[in-house]
Formats: C-alpha cells, structure tokens, sequence
C-alpha cells in the first residue's frame, strides 16, 4: 500500500514541503521545486511596489503543486486572518499557513494569537496550518480548533540549527491527532531525517535548501532523507542501550568453551 | 485628496477609480489582490470604486516565502 499523507482531504506523495523564500531566481528555485519533487509550496503575499518590474513568482511553480500562502509579517490573530482572505482571493487557494511572531530577534511564534487565527480561519473553509511552538496543549487546542496539521518549529527561522526542540516534538508526535511537520530551523538532510524518524507526518524547508551553492541537488538530498527516514520510521527503528550487543555469534570458534 | 496606499500618503487631483489607479501605476491586475478601506474588491468591481479623500488602499502579490 503506498505510503500516503493525508491532509485537509487530500492524500499527499511527499512529505517534504518546500519554502520559496531567498532564492538568488525564480528559474534556479522552479528548479529546486523541481528536484525536491514537493507537493506542497509556500508562498508570501507583500505589498506592491509599483516601480519594480518583477516575475509573478507562480509562474515559477508547478502547477501540480498545493500553493500554500503563508501570513508572515502578522503580528496578531487579525492580521493574519486579515492576510489568509487576501492569499485566498489572490486565487492561491484555500490552504494557509499561520505564522503570528512578534519576535524579530527569534522570530518565535506567539501561540495564543495562531490558536486565535487558527478559530477563524478553519471555521472559514480555510485548510489551516499553523507554525507554533511545540506545546503539547496548545497543539491540542488548535487541532481541536481544525487544524488541519501543527508545525512545530525545530529551531528558530532560517537559524539552521537542526531539532533543539525534539523531545517537545516527539511529546506532539505521540499525542496530537493531526499530522505533525516540523517547520524551521532544519538545517541539513539529516536534520529532515531525524524528524522522520521520530514519526514526524513531514518537513518543511526553505532556507537550508535555498541559500545553499547548488540549491537543486540539496532539493534532492533532502527528498532522499525524508523518504528514508520516513521509510526507518515504518520499518520500526531498532531500540538503544548502553552496553554492547554482539552482531556476529560469540561462541564456537578457535577457542574451547570456558563457562 | 489624499490616499493611503500601501501605507504611504499620496495625493491625487482629480476622481479616480480603482482601476485608473492599478493603471497609472502600471500593474499587471493579474497578479495582484486590491483591499480598499479593508474590504478586498475583486477585479470586476474595481471600475465600480470611484477613490475618496483619506482612502486605504492596500495592493499586494505573491513573492517568495517559507
């Protein structure tokens, strides 16, 4: 049976998505989409300005891709609700992420203000997705809200520091119905596969992959370590323990038996 | 009269609708979402919204984002 994510009613392939953000082109980053092989992508939604001529970014998408707008830049429930109808009426759909952060050193999501976002937004229709620090009760409050998934942040934006917050993640993993994806901080392939492996539902990435020499073949590396360590996840990862266990037989060779 | 558009005061002499507007700034009304006075006004109304003194005026796009 294949491996499916399901999520806001749709079975999903992939389980690594993809943020557009800091790429040096839209052609180098149509290519990276390209090679991630992503079902999901998020966009942003700024303010024109009026004098630069530039390319209508989803142009540069697959159109196979789920466009999932993004409300970066709110500061409170308002606002992003206020930006999720402007994404929707942009014609980018109806799946949204929720990012409030106040913060502009840590970028750290304000929970209760997303779990405000989160009450408005899914009674709207809107598939809602929100970016937040892993909390066990205030995941619950939003899945129970109608998230359609919770991100937890592995480490602070664009800071490429890997899972510090994994034994909160893996307390989301264990307990929260909906799919958990861990968004943030993940800042190399191996940090997306320590995610699959803790069971975490997906991933999402954008400035490990972006900022990067070749952002194509990171794209790659990235997709190859989440499907492997999504597939050490289901094959059930071998237990730990702190004192040695012999891989090959101990016992009848060379020597006579002593005991 | 004064406008707010995207955040900054601009002022205009004569009456003009949303779409004069989009024009005169010369922008593709296919890639961009108009909000006047916080409501969002689709493209096939925007002839329909005549410009007032101390309108809002918001008009954003799609750009990168993670």
């Amino acid at each position: 049976m294949e491996d499916l994510l399901h999520i806001g009613g749709r079975s999903i392939k992939s389980r690594l998505l993809i943020g557009t953000g800091k790429f040096s082109s839209y052609p180098l980053m149509r290519k990276a989409l390209e090679a991630a092989q992503s079902d999901i992508v998020t966009v942003a939604l700024r303010r024109v300005d009026a004098g630069a001529k530039t390319d209508n970014i989803l142009e540069y998408i697959p159109k196979s891709c789920i466009l999932m707008a993004n409300t970066s830049g709110a500061r409170n429930a308002d606002e992003a609700v206020r930006i999720a109808r402007l994404a929707k009426a942009s014609g980018a759909g109806n799946w949204i992420k929720i990012e409030v952060v106040q913060d502009n050193k840590y970028l750290l999501p304000d929970n209760l203000e997303t779990l405000k976002a989160v009450e408005i937004l899914a009674q709207e229709g809107f598939i809602v997705l929100p970016y937040m620090s892993p909390d066990l009760s205030m995941a619950k409050r939003m899945a129970d809200a109608g998230a359609a998934a919770v991100m937890p942040l592995g480490s602070p934006i664009g800071s490429n520091r890997g899972m510090k917050t994994r034994e909160l993640v893996e307390i989301l993993v264990r307990e929260i119905k909906v799919p958990v994806i861990v968004d943030a901080g993940l800042g190399s392939p191996s940090d997306a596969c320590e995610c699959m492996e803790m069971g975490c539902a997906a991933v999402l990435v954008n400035t490990a992959i972006a900022i990067v020499r070749d952002p194509v073949a990171m794209a790659r590396a990235f997709r190859e370590a989440v499907s492997a360590g999504r597939t050490a996840y289901l094959a059930g990862l071998a237990s730990s323990g702190s004192e040695a266990s012999a891989s090959s037989p101990l016992t009848g060779f060379l020597r006579n038996e002593t005991r | 009269m004064i406008l707010t558009l995207n955040g900054k005061q601009e002022s205009i002499d004569k009456p003009l609708s949303l779409d004069a507007l989009v024009a005169a700034k010369g922008l593709c009304p296919d890639k961009i979402v108009v909000e006047h006075n916080f409501s969002i006004i689709s493209k096939e109304d925007w002839h329909k919204i005549t410009l007032k003194d101390q309108d809002m005026i918001e008009i954003v796009s799609f750009v990168g984002g993670g």
